[in-house]
């Protein structure tokens, strides 16, 4: 078995603040990360898929596919926007990048059949870096 | 403990089916069945687990590490054409999984045993795409 990681990337901005909490407390809580204008991020996302190497092809994961399925699903919703303004996938969530992650994989393991039909590959994890030093790992079989 | 070292080849290849067509080549692998090949910068990570021996305090010399990546994988594939210079790829598509499974293929009788273990091997074939193979049972690593 294969792991296949893809790296992708987009600028996005955001503001971090909750409805439920005080002005006051959101600004103990996120601090400049609660600027009313908000701010952006050059955010680095990478996708990983577990697969078999196919028998004919040699290889485990179609990449162009891949590649097709990120475009369609997540870059071209995300890049050059505003998290909070532009992007519905949040609800009364915070887009803060634990939320953005989780938006993502949720998002690429419901759309994954559309690009692989088959068993295999399969989703494995998704991992995105809001700054080079802030990095987070989602886990794909740890979520619905 | 888990320990990596990384080393750099340069290789171009042509990635290719021999059963298809060109056209289905050309519609699986795009670019990269161009048939006169193109090249990357490979990257590969080599992680051995193991203990530190208690005298050395060492999992693996890792000059005699480097010495193994540098006979086993270097020496053969650097500024060469895979498909035409490197076998099993006159006959085994080069793709970045079958370079992954070669390589550990070639790495794992010297680095496995007396205690420690090839876990994994990471091949980048650019910085956006990248590889992990630990053998042919489950994700392990």
């Amino acid at each position: 078995m294969f792991r296949v990681t893809r790296r992708y990337h987009f600028a996005a901005s955001h503001r971090l603040h909750s409805e439920v909490l005080s002005e006051a407390e959101n600004w103990r809580v996120y601090g400049k990360c609660n600027n009313p204008y908000g701010h952006g991020h050059n955010y680095v996302l990478h996708v990983s898929a577990l697969g078999l190497a196919d028998k004919v092809a040699g290889h485990a994961v179609n990449v162009p596919l891949l590649d097709g399925l990120v475009e369609r699903e997540i870059l071209k919703h995300l890049d050059h926007r505003n998290l909070n303004a532009d992007v519905d996938w949040f609800g009364q969530e915070v887009p803060t990048t634990e939320n953005l992650g989780l938006a993502i994989c949720r998002r690429l393991k419901r759309k994954w059949r559309e690009a692989f039909a088959d068993d295999w590959p399969r989703l494995d994890r998704v991992c995105i870096e809001e700054t080079p030093r802030n990095i987070f790992e989602i886990d794909a079989g740890e979520i619905e | 403990m888990v320990i990596t070292r990384k080393i750099e080849f340069s290789a171009s290849h042509v990635c290719r089916a021999p059963e298809l067509s060109d056209e289905e080549n050309r519609r699986i692998f795009g670019p990269a069945a161009n048939p006169h090949g193109h090249g990357h910068n490979y990257l590969l990570e080599v992680s051995v687990e193991g203990s530190p021996d208690a005298v050395t305090g060492m999992v693996l010399d890792l000059k005699e590490l480097k010495e193994i990546l540098n006979r086993e994988v270097v020496a053969l594939y650097d500024h060469r054409f895979l498909n035409y210079e490197v076998p099993p790829f006159d006959r085994v598509n080069p793709t970045a999984e079958n370079v992954a499974r070669e390589i550990w293929r070639r790495l794992e009788p010297h680095l496995s045993g007396a205690g420690r273990k090839l876990r994994k091997v990471r091949l980048y074939e650019t910085a956006d795409l990248c590889v992990d193979y630990w053998g042919e049972g489950p994700c392990s690593a």
